[in-house]
């Protein structure tokens, strides 16, 4: 018998004017799931994962985290609930050091009452936690990093960043909206343990991804959409072989 | 000719990042102390140092209502990112309320001032709250347009003295009473919002202000954020506006006047964006100037606006914020 499953879509549609971003999409996902969407440029992918996080509203269809209905909650509701995500186009809060980039997730009403991440945000100083959580995240404690203005780092540490204000709520699920882009190759081995180490911590993830290869290492399940449609659902040997995704991808002829 | 660049040096009390201080010494404890210490000193000695001039005795007075105004106006712009327009909404409630409380309902000076502030600002917030989803320019505005509507409803419904104001409100007891209070909450202010913006709450205001995806993202209701920022500089400026109907013992439409609303804005442009003590020191600055280019009638604002010019073109960071640079860092000529 299947387990009641964290997140539940079902039949969500979005049109913006004439285009259809989102039709009919639904996918189950299990609580501890690496959780792959794959898609080419435009296929709605964004659009999927700001339709369940709140940022869009859906025309129809239905959202349910742990079987109750969030469809339509406003952004701050749905991750108070635990569910986090990361933005494609990175937004951390350039005007402040790292370190302090943390606070404000860990000032969030989910992590005063929960503790957030380690139980940070319930007791004293979060100055302290939020560099705990940046060095678990791959800032190096004694160096300058975790202080500088977060404008100033390199993207790969931007990256880490927007994942770390993720887990600084103690989330339940975290979409990451393509974390591996514009990384290089050694900053995206850097990158892969963190996902392994959140898949750990109990987190469900769930990954937008382009770089399929990295994507296929640590996602147990993927999905792919093409033209806002599901066309197919499945483990990652599968979903590689499937006709329709390598259309996708490559056009009709080029198969 | 060697080629020269400057270089700039952090002090040895900056630890990695802003905000952070490693004092070992009374030296550089009151590295720190000494500016501080000489603005409060320098506001609180002044009413009695300008004993010798009694007009600017009273210029003082103005100073300080425009420079909570201009608390309020960089507190929203440059922590939370709201452009608000609204000094004069501010200025004009609170003036109106305190008259409100101290001629209908005879409350005294003390308490309708008070009053007047908080139900005042809870007023302002609940009128700006309807526009706070908008952004920038359009909050801009929109706040801007406050005073002239609530300007055309007093004058067509004639009411709260229509036209000619209330009339005949209390006034303070003695003049250093009347420097007093408002110094005394000027510094609260300033020194109160210094030390908002740096707690964690704080930082969840800059966070709206960076960008307020990722602070929905992180579970926080936006709009009751905006609210409570809302709230204090509200607070803030219909305290000024409440203490100024007592002052003038007359609260009429020119409370509302645009002057209120477009004055801070210079001074903090001055003064320096971001710093609040910017604010302060740019109407210390703006307001004895435009009393010295009164001799000159309306061709002041013609002065006015090439001096703002003038700012903006060579010293866009403002002074506050220049000066704490040099004061933080060394500089010196190298070889390149």
């Amino acid at each position: 018998m299947r387990k009641e499953p964290i997140l539940s879509v079902k039949n969500i549609s979005k049109s913006f004017g004439g285009l259809k971003a989102l039709i009919d999409v639904s996918f189950d996902i299990q609580q501890g799931d690496v959780f792959g969407i794959i898609g080419p440029n435009g296929s709605g992918k964004t659009t999927l994962i700001n339709c369940i996080t709140g940022f869009i509203k859906p025309d129809s269809g239905q959202v349910y985290f742990k079987g109750k209905g969030i469809t339509g909650w406003p952004p701050h509701k749905i991750a108070r609930e635990g569910i986090a995500r990361t933005f494609q186009i990175m937004r951390p809060y350039y005007s402040l050091p790292a370190y302090k980039n943390l606070i404000i997730p860990l000032w969030s009403p989910r992590a005063r009452k929960t503790g957030g991440w380690r139980g940070g945000g319930k007791h004293g100083d979060r100055n302290t936690v939020a560099v705990d959580i940046l060095e678990e995240i791959g800032f190096e404690r004694d160096s300058r990093v975790p202080y500088r203005l977060a404008s100033t780092l390199p993207t790969g540490y931007q990256k880490r960043l927007e994942l770390a204000r993720c887990l600084a709520i103690r989330p339940e699920i975290v979409f990451c909206d393509e974390v591996f882009s514009g990384l290089s190759m050694t900053e995206i081995a850097g990158m892969t343990p963190l996902i392994e180490k959140m898949k750990i911590e109990g987190i469900t993830i769930i990954m937008i991804e382009h770089r399929l290869r990295e994507l296929f290492r640590v996602a147990n399940r993927v999905m792919a959409l093409n033209f806002g449609e599901k066309i197919t659902e499945g483990e990652p040997r599968y979903v590689i072989e499937d006709k329709k995704v390598k259309e996708a991808y490559l056009g009709s002829e080029g198969v | 000719m060697e080629n020269m660049r400057k270089e700039r040096i952090d002090r040895g009390i900056k630890v990695r990042t802003e905000g952070i201080y490693a004092i070992n010494s009374m030296k550089e404890m009151m590295f720190l102390l000494a500016p501080r210490l000489l603005l409060i000193l320098a506001i609180l000695v002044l009413p009695f140092v300008l004993e010798l001039a009694p007009y600017w005795k009273r210029v003082i007075n103005i100073i300080c209502v425009f420079a909570m105004i201009g608390i309020s106006f960089d507190f929203l712009a440059n922590y939370v990112g709201l452009v608000c327009l609204g000094g004069a909404f501010f200025i004009g409630i609170g003036g109106y309320f305190s008259a409100i409380y101290n001629v209908y309902l005879s409350l005294p000076v003390y308490l309708a001032i008070p009053c007047a502030t908080i139900t005042g600002a809870i007023f302002c917030t609940l009128v700006l709250s309807l526009c706070l989803p908008l952004r920038g320019v359009y909050f801009a505005i929109v706040t801007l347009m406050y005073p002239l509507l609530f300007t055309r409803i007093i004058e067509a419904l004639n009411i709260l003295g229509g036209t000619n104001g209330i009339t005949g409100l209390d006034s303070f007891s003695n003049t250093y009473v009347e420097h007093y209070v408002i110094i005394a909450i000027l510094l609260i202010a300033l020194f109160g919002m210094r030390r908002l913006v740096i707690q964690d709450v704080g930082l969840v205001l800059r966070g709206v202000k960076d960008n307020d995806q990722s602070v929905k993202a992180s579970g926080i209701n936006i709009t009751y954020m905006k609210i409570f920022a809302v709230f204090l500089a509200s607070l803030i400026g219909c305290f000024a506006g409440a203490y100024l109907a007592h002052l003038y013992m007359w609260a009429g439409i020119s409370l509302f006047a645009l002057d209120f609303s477009i004055l801070p804005i210079a001074a903090v442009v001055i003064g320096g964006g971001g710093t609040l003590v910017g604010a302060v020191l740019g109407c210390f600055i703006l307001v004895p100037l435009s009393e010295v280019l009164r001799t000159f009638g309306s061709f002041r604002i013609v002065i006015y606006c090439i001096l703002l010019t003038a700012f903006i073109v060579f010293k866009s960071e403002g002074l506050m914020n220049y000066m704490q640079r040099k004061y933080y860092q060394f500089e010196r000529w190298v070889k390149v």
